[in-house]
This record gives structure tokens, sequence and C-alpha cells, in this order.
């Protein structure tokens, strides 16, 4: 069984097509990296994922769970961590930490906030307001509240964004940790091409709505004959898209298909 | 057993933001006690003039003050907290929780009852303080009264709730106007007879003109109008299952267009 199985996934808004007809599965263990441009439709997946939107067409199993029928049972082993959603910032970080602990019926409380205070460091701002963190610090506690129920499966958008090297490296290398002792699978959607080459098992590139390429990382250089993950990047963005001529699309749709983490 | 640890998960947020800001527990009192104030020197100033009935004026006066914030204060406490999400954008992280949706008007309605209690009883003092007017003089049947217009101010937020998720913020404003917009055909100082005769019919339908008229035969003749009470409970009934479609309703609404990713935005 897979983390996440993904059936011909369509989210249709009006006349925007957002996501089209895509298939993709995380296996257990994996770390999978979602890459696209801005409007590739990374968050509208990932916002499939989590049930927060309803797919227009086609099929969400997370953790065995189907979605559209069992959201709740898979919520409860899954977690996300997103820059652009905030913690309520006048409660300290150990009472935000309370509050998702109660959420995801944590057993041991002040125990399970003591091992992530010290796991991540958060002990100089335990007890301060988290509107009143740094960057840095407002990504660690997003952390901490994404691991606090010991995820299976945890969905990162953007994790690192806006952070300084030093503390993007460090969450990165916790990241890489976690995944290491603890088994679980990420899907991490991400603009960072280095923290998706040291991260990521496995990439899928999205481009208006749809997968136009999936691979190892180093499979999608020798493919483009690139040396790094960017060069990869912008030539799929500059690539004419999903209406470009058949020689191009069709010969990166089927590449696709063959790798590892195909539909 | 673990959707009651979620609901309190939820009440615990809010809960812990009382503790910590006295400016936050002021502002929850702050409203219904000026309203005593004003009310209860305007009903003096009247009485005086009334001659023998003055007392039973200043007694359904200053208690319909209290009982008109206990729905008032139910209605702000269930939309204000929900709002309260938004504002803090949260909600992104709330709705992927396992916390269902029940659960989430669980903990609105929890909520809610505090803030009330927290707006009303300073205002109840302060009645029998300046005014010798106590409330609980009504007798036992003022919790039947109070239960129906905490109801009332549960369904009217929750159909205001309904709307945010799917209009998004643009609806917030008919959270503060909602409830304060229905008051004169609450008929929580004057009995519905007063209204024209078309509107009567509007007012019979809300529940709170049952129970302002049960409050005045209450006080005035020492009667307990069983009628208006069981149509108060009844139409309470039927608009909140009529809110909770709704809010079904919306709530799948706005999983299906992605209001609910841009709540707060």
């Amino acid at each position: 069984m897979h983390a996440i199985d993904v059936v011909s996934l369509t989210k249709r808004y009006r006349a925007a097509l957002a996501v089209d007809d895509i298939s993709f599965s995380v296996p257990r263990g994996a770390t999978v990296g979602l890459l696209g441009g801005n409007g590739a439709g990374k968050t509208t997946t990932i916002a499939m994922l989590l049930g927060l939107l309803v797919p227009s067409s086609g099929r969400i199993t997370v953790l065995g769970h189907d979605m559209a029928r069992d959201r709740f049972a898979a919520l409860a082993r899954v977690n996300f961590s997103s820059p652009y959603v905030a913690l309520p910032h006048r409660l300290t970080v150990a009472e935000n930490l309370r509050v998702y602990c109660h959420l995801y019926n944590v057993r041991q409380v002040e125990r399970r906030i003591g091992e992530l205070t010290r796991e991540l460091d958060l002990g100089a701002f335990i007890d301060r307001p988290a509107g009143q963190l740094s960057a840095g610090q407002k990504t660690r506690v997003a952390l901490a509240k994404s691991l606090i129920n010991r995820p299976e499966l945890l969905l990162l958008d953007e994790p690192t964004a806006s952070l300084d090297p030093d503390t993007g490296d460090l969450v990165r290398s916790w990241l890489e940790r976690y995944r290491a002792e603890s088994g679980c699978s990420i899907l991490l959607a991400s603009h960072n091409m280095d923290e998706v080459a040291r991260l990521c098992g496995h990439v899928l590139m999205m481009k208006q709505g749809r997968i136009v390429d999936r691979g190892t990382t180093q499979e999608l250089l020798t493919r483009y004959n690139r040396s790094d993950l960017e060069d990869v990047f912008l030539d799929i963005a500059r690539s004419r898209g999903r209406h470009a001529g058949p020689s191009e699309l069709g010969e990166l749709t089927e590449m696709g298909e063959r790798s590892e983490v195909g539909a | 057993m673990s959707s009651l640890r979620r609901i309190w998960g939820l009440m615990y947020r809010h809960l812990t933001l009382f503790r910590r800001s006295w400016p936050r527990l002021l502002d929850l009192a702050y409203w219904p006690v000026l309203q005593m104030v004003i009310w209860g020197f305007t009903s003096r100033f009247f009485a005086a003039r009334i001659g023998n009935h003055g007392a039973v004026t200043v007694s359904m006066l200053l208690g319909g003050v209290i009982l008109w914030e206990t729905a008032l204060r139910s209605h702000l406490g269930f939309a204000v907290t929900f709002m309260e999400e938004i504002w803090s954008r949260n909600l992104g992280h709330i709705f992927v929780s396992p916390l269902r949706p029940w659960e989430l008007l669980a903990a609105l309605v929890g909520m809610s009852a505090v803030r009330m209690m927290l707006g009303v009883v300073p205002a109840a003092v302060l009645a029998a303080l300046l005014y010798h007017f106590n409330i609980l003089s009504v007798g036992p049947v003022l919790i039947l009264f109070a239960i129906n217009l905490v109801l009332m101010g549960w369904w009217i937020a929750l159909g205001c709730v309904s709307l945010i998720l799917s209009q998004g913020g643009g609806a917030e404003s008919l959270v503060w106007s909602m409830l304060i917009g229905l008051a004169p055909i609450a008929c929580v100082y004057y009995p519905v007879a007063v209204l024209p005769h078309w509107l009567q019919y509007a007012a019979l339908a809300l529940p709170a003109a049952h129970v302002f008229e049960g409050l005045r035969a209450a006080l005035g003749q020492g009667v307990i109008r069983w009628d208006h009470l069981g149509w108060a409970l009844i139409l309470n009934i039927g608009w909140m299952a009529l809110a909770m479609l709704l809010f079904t309703q919306q709530f799948t609404m706005a999983r299906r267009n992605g209001s609910l990713m841009n709540l707060g935005e």
C-alpha cells in the first residue's frame, strides 16, 4: 500500500482547469517533490490531498483511506505545514502546540511538547507568543506543529520559503533525519531546486495543472542533459506546455509513466 | 472521547486568550453593562411619571435588556469565535486536522456560552445593585426564556458563519448587523400588538417575540404563558434545522469552490 495514490485527479473551477487528470503514487517512506511554477497546480493538489478541496473527478487514497468517504481517519495520521497558514499569534508556542495535541488526540501532551522542544530547539522561545517570533523560529514551530501527531505522511508546502540559508539548511537536515528515523512519507511542494534535489528521491514536474514529467533527480538531469534541477525546471517552464506539439509532450509523458513514481 | 478532546482543544485555544488579556474580558461585559446603565436610568425616568405601574415598567424594560443581551451575546460569541480563526489565518490548520465540522460547531457553542455568561452576568448584577431589579424574580421559567434566546442567537450565528464560509470575508458584516436588525420585530420592549398587522406575522415567526411576550406576562400578570414558550421552542427547532442545512450546504460548496482555502485572505 502506498502512502498516497492519486488516480485521474482533476479540479475545474468553472472555465479554469487547475489540475488536469493527474495520477501518481507516493511509496511508503519516500520523499517526493512536487515542482512547478506559480499556478502549476501544486497547492490545489495538496489541498485536495488534505480534503480541503473536493476534486471535480478522480480518486485520492491516503494511507489506505479513500479521501472522499473516510478523510478524517486519514487526517488523524497526516499533517501539514505551510508558511502561508499561520498559528494563532497571541498564543505562546507551548499553548499552540497544546491546542494541536488536543485536536490530534495526542496522549501525554506535556511529554510530547517537551520532546518537540528538545528536538527542534524551541526552548528559548517556548513561552513566547507565536506572533513575536522571527521567520526562522516560526518555521520551526510550524514544523513542530506538523509533527505533533507523529504523522505517517507529511505534506509540506514550501517549508523553507523566506528562510535564510542557515535556517533553511537546519530545517532540511531535520526533515532528512526525521524521515530516516520515523519512516514517514513526505510530499514536498517547493520552488527551491537545491532543496528538492537534496531531499526528494523522486520528483513530479507540474505545469498548467498537469504532470509533464517525473522521475528521480538523476533521471531528469540525464533526460534533459542538464547538470542541475533548476535548468530542468526552466526547460519545462519555457516549453510550450501541454498544448505543445506531440513530439515534445508525448515524449515527456511517456518517459514520466515509466518512472517508479508513475501512476 | 476523542471528539470531546478536539472540542476542548479548540475551546482551550480561545479561553487561553481571555486568560491573558483583560481588555478582551472587559470588552465582553462592556456593551451589556452600558445598555443596562442607559436603559436603567431611562426606565426610572419614565417610571416616575407613570405612577402605579412604574415598577412593573422598569422590570419589563430591564428584563428585556438582560434577555436581549443573552441572545445578542450568544450570537456574537458563536460568530466572533469563528471569525477569530479567520483573522488569525488558522482555519487552514483546523480544517486539515481531524476536527469534524460538528465538533467545530460544538466548540463554537461552548465558547458562545462562556462569552454570553461573561457579558450578561455583570449586567444582571448591575441591575440588582443600581435599580433593585432581580432578574431571578421572574422565577424558574427564566431559564426557559434564556434557553430559547440562546438557541436563537446560535442559529442566526450559524447562518452567518455559513455565508462567510462560501462568500468569504465580505459576509462578515452580517455578523454585526443581523441580530440587531431583527430587534424591531423581536418586540423586546413593546408587545407584538403594537406592530402593524402585517408585521406581526414576521414577528411571531421569531422565537424572541414569543419569549418577550412571555416575559411581560410573567412580570406583569404573574402568569406563565406556556403557549408562547412552546411556540418559541418549535420555531427554534425549525430555524436551527434550516441553519444546519445551510451550513452543510455552504461547507460542501466551500470545499468545492476553494473558498475554504482563501478565508482570511
